[in-house]
């Protein structure tokens, strides 16, 4: 689904991401960890293209085609889609309207969508607006469930949410992911073990606990510095710290 | 009386003597439906519904003639100004106590060359459940239209109205100054939503003064999406009256060869009183001044003021936001900004798919859709629809 191979990131004129190599097959959830700081959001953005994070090395395959240069909606109409860490508000705009943009015509009942969210007093209001951290991540799943991309990328989708919603934002993900979702008839989807590939940015690995993963990596400084099993990386970084976590793989 | 102190003089590239005062007399039309097609669509456009559905009546000016008037609802008189000052005796308490004729030229013009304008009163405790519709159309080349509009919203009455002015097609000179004084009562709320559309070489000068009593409320929606060829108005609103409110909201457009110099200044004079202005302009090439001037006179009062500029190609914008507090009490803010369209809303929109006009198109279109108060259903659609227009003019 998504390779990226050799690249090299800056922002204004810093090496934000110094030499990243990632292969993340159809079907793959891969979560990637790394301390605040470490250039995660920086590697999302670069996925997504925007402006501001210069690539100058390396490239993007997406779907097998390079993307590295690709304006920003034709990856998403290839199939891409984000979940942003801090989106921004856009004053006048509904958030109705803006799940039916994120649907692209196609037939969808944004009411429904957006009850299984708890999300339905939102709907009228600006995209974002005054928005608190949980509500902006379901505003975020809202618009991910209409438009439906293959490869999803999600930037820290426990941050902020409280504990009572963290599990129907699990929910969510599994099931734009297609994973481990039921029919109303209770049977399981035909593409329970679909097509749809993630990369989750988690900082504390909270959102672990309502998702699958099959393969965990660790950023650190811009460079990736680990690839194995989330759970144990989770493991290590929870009872030893980063700092460690980084010198095992050396 | 109105204060014109650091009011802008725009006035110098306005020769009032290239103006003509005298127009022919139109015919009364009995059935808005007979109205001539070009006209009607004009109408249309600034809110006039030429059905008259949903309105609680309707006065249509054309030129210097009132060529329709009628209200539908028993305790609100509507009529045009000069059958006013025969009929309502007391009119002598209202006209010109406000607005002195000697403020500018422009409220001298109207004094000594009247062309009429509405007179719209509410009884006390009556609540219009429509809007009332009012239209101001010059239709002559070269006319100056010198109206002095008076509203009473008498004790706990609720008046609804909704004006439009416009120009007939076309248009290559016209004047239109108008006089506007509003007078809410004691617990009485009035929703003044005014609709523009003039021509690229109209000169626009409303002077406009507001006074509300206790527990009174003026909502105030002003709207000018079409090329005006210079506007400048700077509504002065006093709230007199312990808890009195007003609120005013304006969407302004200005294209090459515009200028717009449009402002609000609200007085507040009593303990518990509220003002918000809230303006949003966009230039794609003219010049927009946007003005906001709260005063607060006492303590506990509170009042905020909001303008939000885009320049999208050039263009001038220009936010002056003012607040004056004369006691400690006073609870006044103000939030300004100008700019273009923030890249990182571009990039949000074009991360659903959407290409980079079309993200554009959408935040502009959003920027506009103000939320305003008390808009019929039909108005807000072609409203939405004339946005969505002049956006596409724009692009
Ligand atoms: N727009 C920017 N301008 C300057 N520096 C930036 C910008 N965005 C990110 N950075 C810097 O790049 C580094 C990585 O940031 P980021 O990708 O947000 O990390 P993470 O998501 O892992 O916390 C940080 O040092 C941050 O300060
Ligand atoms: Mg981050």
């Amino acid at each position: 689904m998504l390779e990226i191979e050799e690249l090299k990131v800056e922002v204004g004129d810093k090496e934000i991401l110094k030499n990243v190599n990632m292969e993340i097959p159809d079907g793959e959830t891969h979560i990637l960890f790394g301390p605040n700081g470490s250039g995660k959001t920086s590697l999302m953005m670069t996925l997504m293209g925007f402006s501001g994070y210069k690539v100058t090395h390396g490239k993007i395959v997406f779907k097998g085609e390079d993307i590295t240069y690709m304006p920003i909606h034709e990856r998403a109409r290839l199939g891409m889609g984000v979940l942003f860490q801090r989106p921004p508000t856009i004053n006048g705009l509904k958030t109705r309207s803006m799940v039916e943009i994120c649907g692209r015509g196609k037939a969808m009942d944004v009411e429904t969508l957006a009850k299984q969210l708890n999300f339905s007093d939102f709907l009228d209001r600006d995209v974002n607006h005054n928005f608190s951290g949980g509500e902006i991540k379901r505003c975020e799943l809202l618009q991910l469930t209409a438009q439906q991309p293959d490869m999803v990328l999600l930037d820290e989708p426990e941050s902020g949410v409280d504990l009572e919603s963290i599990a129907l934002v699990g929910d969510t993900i599994n099931a734009l992911l297609h994973r481990g979702v039921k029919h109303s008839k209770g049977k399981p989807h035909k593409e329970a073990n679909g097509t749809k590939s993630a990369l989750v940015i988690t900082h504390t690995g909270h959102i672990l606990d309502y998702i699958t993963a099959d393969r965990g990596q660790v950023l650190y400084s811009g460079a990736l510095c680990c690839s194995r099993n989330a759970r144990e990386i989770l493991k290590w970084i929870r009872e030893y710290g980063y700092e460690e976590c980084v010198r095992c793989s050396m | 009386m109105f204060n014109v102190e650091n009011m802008p003089d725009n006035t110098c590239d306005i020769n009032l003597r290239d103006y003509d005062s005298e127009a022919k007399d139109h015919d009364y039309v009995d059935e808005l439906s007979r109205i001539e097609t070009k006209d009607a669509d004009k109408f249309l456009n600034v809110g006039v519904d030429t059905h008259e559905n949903g309105r609680a009546g309707t006065f249509i000016q054309k030129d210097k003639s009132v060529i329709h008037c009628k209200s539908c609802q028993d305790g609100v008189d509507l009529m045009g100004i000069s059958q006013a000052l025969e009929q309502y005796d007391r009119i002598g308490d209202y006209l010109w106590k406000n607005v002195s004729p000697d403020t500018d030229e422009f409220t001298n013009r109207a004094k000594e060359k009247p062309s009429g304008g509405y007179f719209i009163r509410a009884h006390a405790g009556v609540k219009v459940a429509h809007p009332l519709q009012s239209c101001l159309y010059i239709a002559k080349e070269g006319f100056s239209q010198n109206v002095h509009n008076l509203v009473i919203a008498e004790q706990d009455s609720e008046l609804h109205i909704i004006t439009g002015c416009a120009t007939a097609p076309h248009l290559m000179s016209g004047m239109h100054v108008g006089i506007s004084e509003f007078y809410i009562k004691k617990g009485a709320k009035v929703t003044f939503t005014m609709i523009h559309d003039w021509g690229e070489k109209i000169a626009v000068r409303p002077r406009t003064v507001i006074r509300v009593e206790e527990g009174g409320v003026l909502v105030s929606n002003y709207i000018s999406l079409k090329p005006v060829g210079s506007l400048q108005m700077f509504p002065a609103t006093y709230l007199d009256g312990k808890g009195a409110v007003a609120r005013f909201n304006s969407v302004l457009v200005a294209s090459k060869g515009c200028f717009l110099d449009v402002g609000s200044r609200v007085v507040l004079n009593a303990p518990g009183t509220r003002a918000e202005i809230i303006s949003r302009g966009i230039t794609t090439g003219g010049t927009i001044i946007a003005r906001g001037d709260l005063i607060g006179k006492v303590s506990g009062v509170k009042a905020h003021l909001e303008c939000k500029g885009l320049i999208l190609n050039d263009g001038l914008m220009q936010a002056i936001p003012q607040l004056s507090g004369y006691v400690p009490g006073v609870e006044m803010s103000h939030e300004a900004a100008v700019g273009k369209i923030d890249q990182r809303e571009i990039e949000y929109l074009m991360a659903r798919g959407v290409d980079e006009e079309e993200a554009i198109s959408t935040i502009v279109r959003g920027f506009l859709n103000v939320d305003i108060e008390g808009l019929p259903p039909k108005l807000k659609a072609k409203l939405d629809k004339i946005v969505s227009e002049t956006q596409k003019d724009m692009m």
